[in-house]
């Protein structure tokens, strides 16, 4: 696609009949090549993704076989279907806007500055992300409630207490996204900026803010998806004042199966999507240039406590507005869900996790908490290596800019396609699948690999909103470069693209790992009772009642959360070891 | 590191990581799998849909393959609601044979949608007759369970008042802002309080019943467990609210080793009877084996195994229940009395109504 040519009418200049050949051959190979890394993407998600949801939207559009919009003015005569859009877009405006202002400097000291155990916090602001939102929700509820350690506040059951949540859920993606870009800017820019005079907020802001706003613009998009499609945490936090289109399309699909109000509740809640998709791609779009991106990580430089001599305040402030996020709004709730963990009926002591390698109190489990471990692990493994293939490919595509018009409007639909997944209810995809992939030729209605798809699905757009920004911000010229040098299609992948790929690899690695592991929505409806994976038996310890139950449902949360640090805390280091030694 | 030994990490890391896949396990992939049963007389598959709280002992499930020659399947796709929700849905190619676990409050949904077949199962118990939905041979009594209001005495014995014991004891400014409920629209047990406050009150009267709970602070959580552990004094989350909306089996749970008291009880003048069903799915592909599934969940065994792994009472009045249980988790002997049918033409307003008096 994009590999279209510019070497050819060098080649044949230069190289005689033999490059002529070998250009041609491998022209036709790029070709293919492209047409696969398109085809499978679009495949993969076209039958897990488009057709169920498609299938069950449509059967509220359908009334005795014949095509009935007539719910449109119905649904949206009703009072309680603006509330909730109009909820919905409350919350998530809130949300993000929050998680942007403070994970920006969270961004520049956990990415651009250095200090000890800074690759632990690293691991440890991401816990929160991959938490199952029940466990997240009870922990917030039990600090909020009036009963609990913040009970004066009185915040149980309000707004605020939903944007604290959905920021304690989002924090790490604005983090992980702009810090990713912002340790790989070359700092030469901004030291220039520095020498010339500027003050470090001025340099910042003229210089290295412009060139961070294509990831900044790209965190918000889904932060954005994940706050207006976010349920279990309001579900739970918003009491019953508060909740989001999800929420309610849930309802009216498992409780009333009023599939006409969910058809068109689903077709709303994707309007919203999509504009905030095109507004984000818009801006991401006008402002994307191709960023001098060093090949390795561009030197961080220790973290500055102490007022310089300048007499500016070095570090101070965005040090201390992390060290406040991460102590007053991740830490708190998680510690506390820590402290209850040790809470035994006999008192304190590790008796909730000796008992994950039970069954439960009174057998509340069919499978003790270890094997459900291991359920998860396997499911996380397939779950990752299809959603690293698959969101890989998305973002290779996506990241050319070919000559033609029609194709670079192709490739901005791609583009915005692959994100549909986050906007989509898990409740409207869990039931698609059950009516469209139950009969010949995909019967899949017993099938295990069900559960690491639907995870998959739900990991691609993350994959490639983790590479993209990435592969983006290599300057086209080294591509032009390497092929007029007569460098066939397939090695200005290896060897231009190849390098920065790999380093990005890590972290979507990790991501998708991370996300199957805590992922609730989609896996309840589809998960088989004899192998539930972690999440789902955190859900069913806490919905049996009794002080053991409880405890251990508490303890499970604490290694599902270990679990997803250490992964991520993985990530990390591997791709910090790449990054040194890269030699391609 | 040189290119060669990378590549060659690469593929032993791809290599490892199949190892520990799901594809790499004896009892996954694709439903095709499993059919293997060699000692069986009949063979086959016989594929199990349960809500998600379903669990019984392994060695149940393996006893059930081994005397009938079956491979059970098993799926859980979701709560009682959902259930069947699914299975309506799923009518033209469905989910499983068997299912089990649509209550009272959905049964009707189901048996109005033609969701199950006939049959009557030459094992049921005869205490279990009572439950069965007149008018309808297609679904099998297998449990019950009464939702009731929970009361921690140990908060009330330290305030020194009085417990109630009756819903519109609930009512009176002694009880103001001690009340936490689910909601009906997201939680069953919630649907199941506000049928039984149907029961009690009448279609006319049960608004003004909620109405009046409203206005002495009634707080609404969205599930059970966060009510629960949340909000109620006498569980695990010490929360400020002494009554909360659970089951009568719930104390039993409550009452630490040594101890001979509940902290908890349950008001048993305030209950809804749940019953859980079983029943053939219409369409199955393994009639036979379905019947043979709901023959075993009817069964002394399975029975008497209910109480421990499913927290809920057997159909069958012969089984000896567990000790605690004959202490601590009565059933209510004047549940309130609503049939499916009513339930189920009623059930979609009565929730809106609930919500509109409740919540906005």
């Amino acid at each position: 696609m994009n590999a279209d040519s510019v070497q050819n009418p060098l080649l044949d200049g230069r190289g005689g009949g033999k490059a002529r050949a070998r250009g041609a051959t491998g022209h036709a190979l790029g070709i293919a090549g492209w047409g696969v890394a398109v085809l499978v993407p679009l495949t993969f998600l076209g039958v897990f993704f488009a057709w169920p949801t498609a299938a069950l939207v449509a059967r509220g559009f359908v009334t005795d076989g014949a095509l009935d919009l007539s719910g449109f003015a119905e649904v949206l005569g009703r009072p309680r279907t603006w509330r909730f859009v109009g909820l919905t877009l409350l919350q998530a405006s809130l949300g993000t806007l929050v998680a942007v202002l403070l994970g920006i400097p969270g961004a520049y000291v956990l990415y651009r500055c250095t200090f000890r155990g800074r690759l632990l916090l690293r691991g440890l602001v991401t816990v929160p992300f991959v938490l199952p939102t029940v466990v997240v929700g009870v922990a917030f509820r039990a600090l909020l409630a009036s009963s609990g350690p913040l009970g004066f506040l009185e915040l149980d059951g309000s707004l605020a207490a939903i944007v604290a949540a959905l920021v304690f859920f989002n924090y790490s993606v604005v983090v992980r996204t702009v810090g990713g870009m912002w340790e790989r800017l070359d700092p030469r820019a901004e030291e220039a900026a520095r020498a010339l005079g500027a003050s470090p907020w001025r340099a910042f802001a003229s210089v290295t803010l412009p060139m961070l706003t294509p990831a900044i613009a790209s965190a918000a998009s889904i932060v954005f998806l994940f706050c207006a499609t976010s349920f279990g945490v309001v579900l739970i936090l918003g009491g019953s004042r508060y909740g989001t289109i999800e929420t309610e399309i849930w309802t009216q699909t498992t409780q009333f199966l009023d599939l006409r109000a969910a058809a068109v509740l689903s077709i709303a809640q994707l309007v919203v999507i999509v504009l905030a998709l095109s507004v984000s791609g818009y801006t991401r779009g006008r402002r994307e240039r191709a960023l001098h991106l060093t090949g390795s990580t561009a030197r961080p430089r220790p973290l500055r406590l102490r007022p310089t001599r300048a007499g500016g305040w070095g570090d101070i402030l965005p040090a201390a507005l992390t060290a406040v996020v991460g102590i007053g709004l991740l830490a708190l709730p998680l510690v506390n869900l820590l402290l209850a963990s040790f809470r035994t009926p006999q008192g304190w002591g590790f008796g909730n996790y000796v008992a994950l390698g039970t069954t439960g109190g009174a057998n509340a489990l069919s499978v003790t908490v270890w094997e459900a471990l291991g359920t998860s692990l396997r499911t996380a493994v397939d779950a990752t290596v299809i959603a690293v293939v698959v969101g890989t490919l998305v973002a290779l595509v996506v990241s050319r800019r070919p000559r033609s018009r029609t194709a670079r409007r192709a490739i901005g639909l791609l583009d915005a396609a692959v994100m549909l997944p986050l906007g989509v209810s898990a409740v409207t995809v869990g039931f698609g699948f059950l009516i469209t992939l139950n009969r010949p030729p995909l019967d899949l209605r017993s099938s295990l690999l069900l559960i690491p798809i639907a995870q998959a699905v739900v990991a691609i757009p993350l994959v490639v909103r983790t590479v993209l920004p990435v592969l983006r911000a290599i300057d086209p010229r080294l591509r032009e470069a390497a092929a007029v040098l007569g460098a066939t299609p397939g090695r200005v992948l290896a060897h231009v693209d190849g390098p920065f790929l790999v380093r990005s690899l890590g972290l979507a690695v990790g991501f998708a790992f991370a996300v199957s592991l805590g992922e609730f929505g989609a896996t309840a409806f589809l998960a088989r009772p004899d192998q539930p994976t972690l999440p789902v038996v955190v859900v069913r310890l806490l919905g049996r009642p009794g002080a053991e139950n409880y405890g251990m449902a508490l303890a499970a949360a604490v290694v599902l959360a270990l679990l997803t640090a250490s992964i991520m805390a993985l990530a990390e280091r591997l791709r910090s070891a790449r990054g040194i030694g890269a030699e391609w | 590191m040189t290119r060669k030994f990378r590549i060659t990490g690469t593929i032993l890391a791809v290599v490892a990581l199949a190892g520990c896949s799901l594809m790499g396990e004896p009892d996954g992939g694709a439903g095709t799998g499993g059919g293997t049963s060699g000692e069986g007389q009949q063979g086959g598959v016989v594929r199990v849909v349960t809500h998600d709280s379903f669990a019984l002992p392994e060695e149940l499930i393996a006893a059930f393959e081994t005397d009938t020659g079956y491979t059970v399947e098993q799926s859980a796709p979701g709560d009682g609601g959902a259930l069947v929700n699914q299975l309506i849905l799923t009518k033209d190619a469905p989910l499983g044979d068997v299912a089990y676990g649509v209550d009272n409050t959905f049964a009707s949904r189901a048996l109005t949608e033609d969701v199950f077949a006939s049959y009557t199962s030459p094992a049921l118990p005869a205490s279990a007759e009572q439950y069965l939905v007149p008018g309808s041979d297609a679904l099998t009594p297998v449990d019950i369970g009464d939702v009731c209001f929970n009361v921690d005495h140990e908060w009330f014995a330290e305030a020194g008042i009085a417990e109630p014991t009756t819903f519109e004891d609930l009512l009176e400014p002694e009880y103001a802002n001690l009340t936490v409920v689910s909601n009906p629209a997201t939680s069953s047990p919630g649907m199941a309080m506000l049928a039984a406050t149907v029961g009690a009150f009448g279609e006319d009267g049960y608004a003004q019943y909620w109405a009046g709970m409203r206005e002495n602070g009634l707080k609404v959580t969205s599930g059970w467990s966060d009510a629960y552990y949340v909000d109620f004094s006498g569980s695990e989350g010490q929360g400020d609210r002494p009554i909360v909306l659970s089951y009568s089996t719930s104390p039993a749970f409550e009452v630490g080793e040594g101890e001979t008291q509940a902290p908890t009880g349950s008001l048993l003048e305030t209950c809804f009877r749940q019953v859980e069903y079983a029943g053939v799915i219409e369409g199955a592909e393994n009639p036979e084996g379905a019947q043979a599934w709901i023959d075993f969940m009817v069964g002394e065994q399975v029975q008497a195994a209910l109480p421990e792994s499913m927290y809920v009472y057997p159909v069958d009045d012969t089984i000896e229940l567990p000790a605690a249980w004959v202490e601590f988790a009565p059933l209510s002997p004047s549940p309130f009395d609503v049939s499916p049918e009513e339930i189920a033409a009623g059930r979609d307003a009565w929730i809106q109504t609930w919500t509109e008096t409740v919540i906005d």
